[in-house]
């Protein structure tokens, strides 16, 4: 799709961070892509931010370092930023602009999209309905997965949210479903060793061919990051809607990506918002999480699983807060379960999946997945809230059932929530929350109706062979 | 027509040269794909533009044509049960059009022009007419949907057409050949205008214990929902979409998400209005722009929907608006103010965010309807508002604090316990209880108004007594405040809890809110009295009653709950202390 005749400039008149600026452009196209050549002949690329009669603003997604402002050329492409995609991506490492990292030729494409997707009709999209099992307590029991949702991981720095990711993505599965699921994994200045983690993980579990991997690592570039989840999400939405494959979408790390996207807000002298963010970092994010979804007569999918890092552990800061946003909920890691060994250290109470009544509940999980896990959720919090007040009065000043609550966070933390590498059905979830609130006197469990108290309380329940 | 040539292009702002002769707010199609705009600055030759669509691809010199006229929408029958985008295109025809994804430059009417409606005048030939007369129904679904005299009209009706008539055919005509419509076309940003304002006196029900009871909104009043991410800003807006007592209502979907949008228009097919047993989709406008939809058409769609609400309160209709989030709408304006380079006020909003946001809001109300027949219609208007990092000192939660008249304050700490809907009883507050007061007097009770304000004292109390608690343990209370914390954690758990999501619970009668409220007040009142006479807490604390009205919501009517008050008054009285 190269345009008849290519432009080029070699006005360039002013160079800021990431962003030149060259002078007298004629007939350029907002976002189109900009070739830059630098007098040793290397070639970056480009995309056009703004234009004007006198001047064009071009982000160079490899960085400006070396550009000149007498012999560096600019071609314009006329055309908006594009990936080569295709079917044959699976498998492949690819860098963080969609092209071969791993010494392999090009692929060749199927379709040429333009990386920036076009928003999908809200009236097209289709309700996402099936549970997905990840094994992992936490998550199936109280926030659970649903297909087509997008579910964040708020990490802190040092905290195993790759782990996680990597275990939802080994253990992941729609029950009574098999096989045309896809992995597109997006990395976004994360280190060599966290990104060779997911491989050797994907690699140990079979799934490599799988996965499409998209690496834009510590040491690249870092404007780069801002066009590698769109590549990631063209890929996936190939893979989803022209190969009816379901896919998983895990981007890391979002706080790098909004750190770029800041690197240019601040290069264009733009009004900052909160924290020098951009006023527009709402509205570009949502251009990415929504591209998650399912859409009416179309058999695959797209989840996602974007990981972020809470500076300081602040979930109030301006990246975990405006994902928190637009996804359908998060999962929130503390740092202090972290320190008291908890694994995976998922803290429920500030955790949600706005999701979860799509996904539960007879014919689903079970009956009284709901029940359980406002019961459990409720318990917990009320726990959590006596463990302040011991802090201050001592565990004598409690009553025999407060006490038996503090026991049961205890044991919730511990059991419920850590189980390190396993992989649970959602009946070992289920099982082991009963368990826990058979700690608690009968006619504290008013989440839950009789009728399940009698068939689910392991005290209660007719014995099943 | 006017035509000028692209000269800048930065976002959703473009710049169009040779442009003298342009309005302000002109409407103008911009560039080779013909994508909408709207003229939003004029500077010598040159008019600044928001582009309503994706402005990838446009170049400078491509051409920018001023259509002349303002951005407008189409009213008359056929909006209900519709969804568009921010400027007034309905979704289902642009995925006819241009398949499952968004493309650019398509325009689409609102209404359906080749459909009839069977039209019955009200109007006889010789008639004179004027501004918001009525001249006959068609029957929108369940709604008698007026065809009126639009508001710049008057004269005397010549020919009175009758049957089925297309939204373009002339429902009368006046003199002087003049037709009158079956649809009108009104410019968004201008009020429709109306007799005069009516006071607030009668309530818009939403079957929301916590909204009814403790901070009831006016029909006609104004409201905000401000809370961080998960507090159920979205949950509370579906939630009065679904339940409010109003005949129509406009739900927009402001730069929110596309799933949410999903589930209104899954759900609302299958989900019946208690009060006229029809499918709620019949009788909701939906407004979608989802946040990864053009930001520019974002600023236009809560204009879009209000003016859509305010052509049915013209008919005598009471209207409720609900928009999620307008933080999304202060945004877009943000955006647009920044690529306009004009001097950022607090946290980078533009100066005139408070005047806009007042303007808004002042197009609700309760009002005598324009026309002979005196009718009266109202908008009620409830905005969720998204506050950065849930920190309601912000611009647009603080400026809009200061217009409306009901504040129903999110709390994340209530979310994060599961207590839903999480609207903090401490921080909320109606200004329109008081004109609200005799109403609720002569419907629901003349104890209303005491039960009410007892247990707002009671809230209160028990916030002053959990501080206490907190630094010296519950035991140190003495038994008449321990009884306190009984009973407002019952007010808390068994009256203000209500799950959006409960089949028998979600929607809950003023009648039954208020018996619920006279229980547990009951078991207050006669835990007291037996309290003087020597009878330890524990012991009423255990009487069978207490879990009965844990059984109110999901189990018992407004008599069930008459008969409990009866039996816990019985019980508590022939308490004895045990020895
Ligand atoms: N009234 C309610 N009843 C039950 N659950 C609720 C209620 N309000 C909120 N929730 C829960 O809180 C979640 C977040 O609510 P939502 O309205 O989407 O939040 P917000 O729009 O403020 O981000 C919902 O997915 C639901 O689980
Ligand atoms: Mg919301």
């Amino acid at each position: 799709m190269k345009p008849l005749v290519t432009r080029e400039y070699r006005t360039v008149s002013y160079v800021s961070g990431p962003l030149i600026f060259i002078e007298r452009p004629m007939r350029i196209s907002y976002g189109e892509v900009v070739s830059i050549i630098l007098p040793d002949g290397e070639e970056r690329t480009g995309q056009v931010l703004d234009i004007s009669r006198e001047v064009a603003v071009v982000q160079v997604y490899e960085g400006t370092s070396r550009v000149d402002d007498r012999d560096t050329r600019v071609r314009f492409t006329g055309d908006p930023p594009r990936i080569d995609v295709s079917i044959e991506m699976l498998g492949r490492i690819f860098d963080g602009l969609g092209r071969p990292r791993d010494g392999k030729p090009p692929v060749l494409p199927e379709e040429q999209p333009d990386i920036g997707g076009m928003p999908i009709n809200p009236y097209a999209r289709d309700k996402p309905a099936d549970f997905v099992q990840t094994g992992v307590s936490a998550i199936d029991g109280l926030n659970t997965l649903v297909r087509g949702q997008k579910l964040p991981i708020f990490s802190g720095a040092g905290l195993p949210a790759n782990r996680l990711a990597a275990q939802i993505t080994r253990q992941s599965r729609v029950l009574d479903e098999e096989g045309n699921f896809a992995v597109v994994f997006a990395a976004m200045g994360i280190t060599w060793q966290e990104a060779s983690f997911f491989m050797q993980e994907f690699e140990s579990t079979g799934a490599l061919e799988r996965v499409i991997f998209f690496l834009n690592l510590a040491d690249d570039p870092t404007i780069e990051r801002i066009a590698t989840p769109r590549c990631a999400l063209t890929a996936a939405e190939h893979l989803a809607y022209t190969h009816d494959l379901h896919v998983l979408v895990i981007m890391t790390d979002m706080t790098n990506y909004c750190e770029a996207l800041r690197e240019i807000s601040t290069a264009r002298e733009e009004v900052p918002g909160r924290r020098g963010y951009p006023g527009y970092m709402y509205t570009d994010l949502s251009s990415l999480y929504e591209r998650a979804g399912r859409i009416t007569g179309r058999r695959g999918s797209i989840t996602q699983v974007p990981i972020l890092t809470m500076p300081d552990d602040d979930i109030t800061h301006p990246v975990p807060d405006l994902t928190g946003y637009i996804t359908e909920g998060q999962i929130v890691l503390s740092r202090d379960l972290f320190r008291r060994g908890i694994d995976p250290p998922i803290d429920v109470l500030p955790s949600l999946s706005r999701l979860m009544s799509l996904g539960i509940g007879p014919g689903k999980t079970r009956e009284d997945h709901r029940n359980v896990s406002d019961q459990v959720y409720a318990s917990y919090a009320y726990g959590r809230d006596l463990r302040r007040l011991v802090a201050i009065v001592g565990e004598e000043a409690l009553t025999d059932l407060d006490r038996a609550y503090l026991t049961f966070a205890e044991q919730f933390e511990n059991q419920f929530v850590s189980q390190r590498g396993e992989n649970r059905s959602i009946e070992q979830t289920l099982g082991i929350g009963w368990d826990l609130l058979a700690g608690l006197p009968v006619d504290e469990l008013k989440r839950i109706g009789p009728e399940m108290i009698q068939r689910y309380h392991p005290a209660l329940r007719e014995e099943t062979p | 027509m006017l035509e000028g040539e692209v000269i800048r292009v930065s976002g959703p702002v473009v710049h169009a040269g040779g442009m003298r002769g342009s309005r302000m707010y002109d409407v103008v199609r911009v560039g080779d794909g013909a994508l909408t705009g709207e003229v939003i600055r004029l500077d010598q030759e040159v008019a600044v533009i928001q582009v309503y669509e994706d402005t990838t691809g446009l170049k400078t010199g491509e051409v920018v044509e001023n259509t002349g006229e303002p951005l407008r929408v189409e009213l008359g029958p056929g909006l209900l049960a519709s969804i568009f985008d921010g400027v007034q295109r309905p979704l289902p025809l642009l995925v006819k059009k241009s398949g499952d994804f968004i493309s650019r430059g398509i325009t689409i009417s609102a209404l359906d022009h080749t459909r009839r409606w069977e039209f019955e005048p009200s109007v006889q030939v010789g008639a004179v007419v004027g501004p918001g007369d009525v001249l006959g129904t068609v029957r929108e679904f369940n709604l008698d949907h007026r065809v009126m005299v639009p508001p710049d009209l008057h004269g005397t009706v010549e020919e009175v057409a009758e049957g089925a008539l297309t939204v373009d055919d002339a429902a009368v005509r006046l003199d002087g050949d003049r037709p009158v419509r079956m649809s009108q076309a009104w410019p968004v940003r201008k009020g429709r205008p109306y007799g005069r304002k009516l006071d607030p006196t009668i309530p818009l029900l939403t079957g929301q214990r916590i909204f009814d009871t403790l901070f009831p909104i006016a029909k006609g009043g104004t409201a905000m929902i401000p809370g961080g991410f998960g507090t159920g800003k979205t949950v509370s807006e579906q939630t009065l979409a679904r339940w409010a007592d109003a005949h129509v209502v406009v739900y927009i979907g402001c730069g929110e998400r596309g799933n949410e949008m999903t589930d209104v228009l899954t759900e609302f097919p299958e989900l019946l209005d208690p009060r006229t047993g029809r499918p709620l989709l019949e009788r909701t406008i939906m407004i979608a722009n989802t946040s990864n939809m053009p930001v520019a058409a974002r600023e236009a769609s809560i204009y879009t929907g209000i003016t859509m609400a305010e052509y049915y309160r013209d008919q005598g209709y009471d209207v409720a608006l609900l928009a999620d989030s307008t933080s999304r709408w202060g945004e877009a304006l943000r955006e647009v103010s920044g690529r306009l380079e004009e001097m950022p006020g607090e946290e980078g909003y533009p100066a005139y965010l408070a005047a806009r946001l007042a303007a808004f809001y002042e197009r609700a109300g309760r009002t005598a309807c324009l026309g002979a027949d005196k009718r009266t219609g109202s908008i009620t208007v409830v905005g969720a508002v998204s506050p950065p990092g849930g920190d309601f000192s912000e611009p647009i939660t603080q400026n809009t604090l200061r217009i409306v008249g009901t504040f129903w304050a999110l709390d994340t700490n209530l979310a994060y316990r599961r207590h839903f809907p999480s609207v903090s009883w401490i921080k909320s507050y109606s200004l329109y209880l008081e004109s609200l007061r005799d109403w609720f007097t002569t419907s629901v009770s003349s104890d209303w108004g005491r039960m009410r304000d007892r247990t707002m004292f009671l809230l209160q109390k028990e916030a002053e007594l959990q501080e206490i608690v907190q630094l010296v343990g519950p035991d140190a209370l003495p038994e008449s405040e321990k009884a306190i914390l009984e009973i407002t954690r019952m007010v808390r758990e068994d009256f203000l809890q209500q799950s959006a999501y409960s089949a028998s619970d979600a929607y809950c009668p003023i009648v039954k809110q208020f018996m619920m409220l006279k229980a547990i007040l009951s078991f207050y009142d006669a835990a007291v009295a037996a309290m003087g006479r020597g009878i330890p807490l524990r012991q009423v604390l255990a009487l069978p009653q207490k879990n009965e009205i844990a059984r109110m919501k999901e189990q018992l009517d407004a008599d069930a709950i008459g008969d409990l008050i009866g039996a816990i008054e019985a019980a508590a009285s022939t308490l004895e202390a045990e020895r």
